[in-house]
């Protein structure tokens, strides 16, 4: 588990380990080039393209005017012409301007021709609140693209995943969104060396446990860890599942885990209404009903668009409390 | 409302008084035929490719009144000396970005009228395997990269293909078609700031047919100058005479020549007008009659058919030869879409990913 706890000695951070992951992606295929608002020069809205400008140069870090539509369907012709192209979208609630040229375009093409214009393109974008950036810079809408058939929607939620599903989205010749919380670009610590080949088509039990299984993923992994560690000391064995990719979503890993704990919580910081955590809860109740001792539960953001001030934005947002009091719900 | 009239085009400045000699490239492959030698030749092929188009589309209006092929089929008579006079100054390995209103583009770049057909009758061996119909024509081979019914929506991916040319050194140019209803899209405007500020190998190529769908050019657009719009972004940019497929050629060769010389984008404000209604479900009651039949009076095949027997190019049985060699190639791409297989349902996840169906969760 690398997300969370302090910065220690040889410690990364999730910023620096999606940086490194676009300095091998860069250095390893020519193909490949980075475009977006501010990447370049400024390094990264973020942060996490600091450095690269200066290393690979203004041809393949490149800067690109506010015209979120106009850049990423220039991604997607690159993709068809035979490049590899990584476009940055400031946030999610910013890559609505680019809709068009995702649905229409990125995610439909391939279909629309018969199978003959696959579009090896990804697309790098910031999720989630939990900073005070108020109603059109917190949103979690990565609910609404795995949405979307012919799009493969990941989570990296760890520092293992930021640093290694970079690679495996680049090999996909499908377009591939990667969605970065922004409460987890200083989440720091060890990151192990790579032990093989990072899949992109499982979620991953994060923590194994009995009586109920917490499902989440991105920034709301660390507080379905907390609250499993919080209910550890009362006795509640919780399993933790991240599911990495929103889509395709790994039913298999879901269920087994459901057919284990009898038990489930959907931990979803997107709206509760028309979610992803409501598609999980279908899933469930569709594959695992028999399996079921109580009724899902679900932890999502209030609905209302998040607003600026910290007490109000902590209230709209699914907290480990929340996550806590859901599993008492449900194991009571 | 005011009637729109044909409108007398600027002379294009850089070509000398007497005319350049056209001549056929390697991209002005129009299947089945061979290119034919000289200037008049060369007019005989421009002519046979604007009767082609023409006859396929009058062709498909029949076979739509039949019930034979259905959704949306947008026809693009009167306005093929756009699509014949570009595609005639395009390589092989120049792309091609079109609207839903693309046949003739298809056609002219060479994408056999059997598999178009086949694709309007929603059959395996169509240009798109069934799944594009009439607004979706593709052809990767051919670097014709369809077929988009979203106004506006080729040209980012159009500047996208052109950046991977430019990026990889190639001198290929892309071509990108859309309407005057563009103009009033934030693509169309990102799109050509952004090619003008990386100096992008595309050629914005604008069919302005004065008509948004139903909505005239004056009715959506404060100022209706396009060409100078268009120039404000830094681009070479002016109006040509969109009736006429010779000006066409001759304003395309100029514009693509400056692209792939390096002088970034250029832009051409293709004047030309359709002479049938938006789609076959458009009763067309937003225009006078007597304006269709003024801008008929500027047919580009019969300006072309004029000025070559003018010219004594034309023998009295050199229509009724082209005519028939016309006839034929559509009764055979209409018998073949007629006899095709139909894709079968247990391929409908097909192409949704590249991984196998099974895969899609």
């Amino acid at each position: 588990m690398g997300a969370g706890g302090g910065k220690g000695t040889g410690a990364t951070t999730y910023r620096e380990a999606m940086r490194e992951a676009l300095r091998e992606a860069l250095r390893s295929d020519d193909r490949v080039f980075l475009m977006g608002e501010d990447v370049g020069r400024y390094g990264g809205c973020f942060g996490v393209s600091l450095g690269l400008l200066e290393e690979f140069g203004p041809e393949r870090v490149r800067d690109t005017p506010l015209s979120e539509s106009a850049f990423v369907g220039a991604g997607i012709g690159a993709a068809l012409a035979g490049m590899r192209p990584i476009v940055e979208i400031m946030t999610v609630n910013f890559s609505l301007l680019a809709l068009d040229q995702i649905l229409n375009n990125a995610a439909t093409l391939l279909h629309m021709s018969g199978g003959q214009l696959p579009v090896p393109l990804v697309i790098r974008t910031t999720t989630g609140a939990g900073r005070q950036l108020a109603a059109q810079h917190s949103h979690s809408l990565e609910g609404w693209y795995a949405h979307i058939p012919g799009l493969r929607v990941l989570a990296p939620a760890t520092l293992e995943d930021a640093r290694h599903m970079l690679a495996p989205a680049l090999a996909d010749p499908d377009p591939v969104l990667i969605f970065e919380h922004g409460s987890l670009y200083n989440a720091s610590g060890e990151l192990p060396p790579p032990t093989g080949p990072v899949d992109l088509d499982h979620a991953a039990v994060r923590r194994p446990g009995t009586d109920i299984s917490l499902i989440t993923y991105g920034g709301s992994l660390p507080k379905a860890l907390a609250a499993a560690d919080e209910l550890a000391s009362g006795g509640i064995s919780a399993e933790v599942i991240d599911l990495r990719t929103l889509r395709p979503l790994d039913q298999a890993v879901i269920a087994s885990s459901v057919a284990r704990t009898h038990r489930a919580v959907v931990v979803d910081e997107a709206w509760r209404t028309g979610s992803l955590a409501a598609e999980l809860s279908a899933r469930i109740a569709e594959e695992s009903f028999y399996d079921l001792d109580a009724p899902v539960e679900r932890v999502c953001s209030a609905e209302v668009p998040i607003p600026y001030a910290r007490r109000l934005e902590e209230a709209a947002l699914p907290q480990t409390a929340d996550v806590v009091a859901a599993v008492h719900r449900a194991v009571d | 409302m005011s009637v729109a009239r044909p409108t007398r085009t600027r002379k294009d400045p850089a070509l000398p008084k007497s005319g350049r000699r056209t001549r056929a490239t390697k991209g002005d492959t129009d299947a089945g035929t061979p290119a034919r030698h000289g200037a008049a030749g060369h007019r005989t092929d421009l002519l046979e490719s604007m009767l082609r188009i023409r006859r396929f589309e009058e062709r498909c209006v029949e076979l739509y009144s039949a019930a034979r092929i259905r959704g949306f089929v947008h026809l693009c008579i009167g306005e093929e000396a756009v699509a014949v006079g570009v595609n005639a100054t395009l390589t092989p390995e120049d792309a091609v970005v079109s609207t839903y209103r693309e046949h003739g583009h298809a056609l002219a770049r060479g994408i056999p009228a059997e598999a178009v057909m086949a694709e309007m009758y929603g059959r395996t061996t169509g240009c798109s395997g069934g799944r594009g119909g009439s607004m979706h024509l593709f052809d990767a081979s051919r670097r014709f990269y369809g077929g988009n019914a979203i106004v506006a929506g080729g040209l980012p991916l159009a500047a996208g293909l052109a950046l991977a040319d430019r990026m990889r050194g190639q001198e290929h140019v892309t071509c990108c078609f859309f309407g005057d209803g563009a103009f009033a899209e934030g693509e169309f405007h990102e799109t050509a700031n952004l090619a003008a500020l990386w100096n992008l190998p595309l050629l914005f190529l604008c069919e302005n047919n004065l008509y948004a769908m139903g909505t005239a050019l004056e009715r959506h657009e404060a100022q209706t100058d396009l060409a100078m719009r268009a120039a404000s972004y830094g681009m070479v940019a002016w109006a040509v005479d969109g009736m006429d497929v010779e000006a066409v050629e001759r304003a395309s060769r100029r514009a693509v020549e400056g692209v792939r010389a390096g002088a970034g984008p250029h832009f051409l404000e293709l004047r030309t007008y359709r002479f049938r209604a938006h789609s076959m479900y458009d009763p067309d009651r937003y225009r006078h009659k007597a304006e269709v039949e003024r801008w008929k009076e500027r047919d580009p095949i019969a300006l072309l058919t004029d000025r070559m027997r003018e010219n004594g190019e034309l023998d009295d049985g050199e229509p009724a030869r082209i005519e028939q060699r016309v006839a034929d190639g559509i009764d055979h791409a209409v018998e073949a879409a007629e006899r095709a297989p139909e894709e079968p349902v247990g391929h409908l996840l097909h192409h949704v990913t590249s991984s196998p169906a099974e895969a899609v969760s």
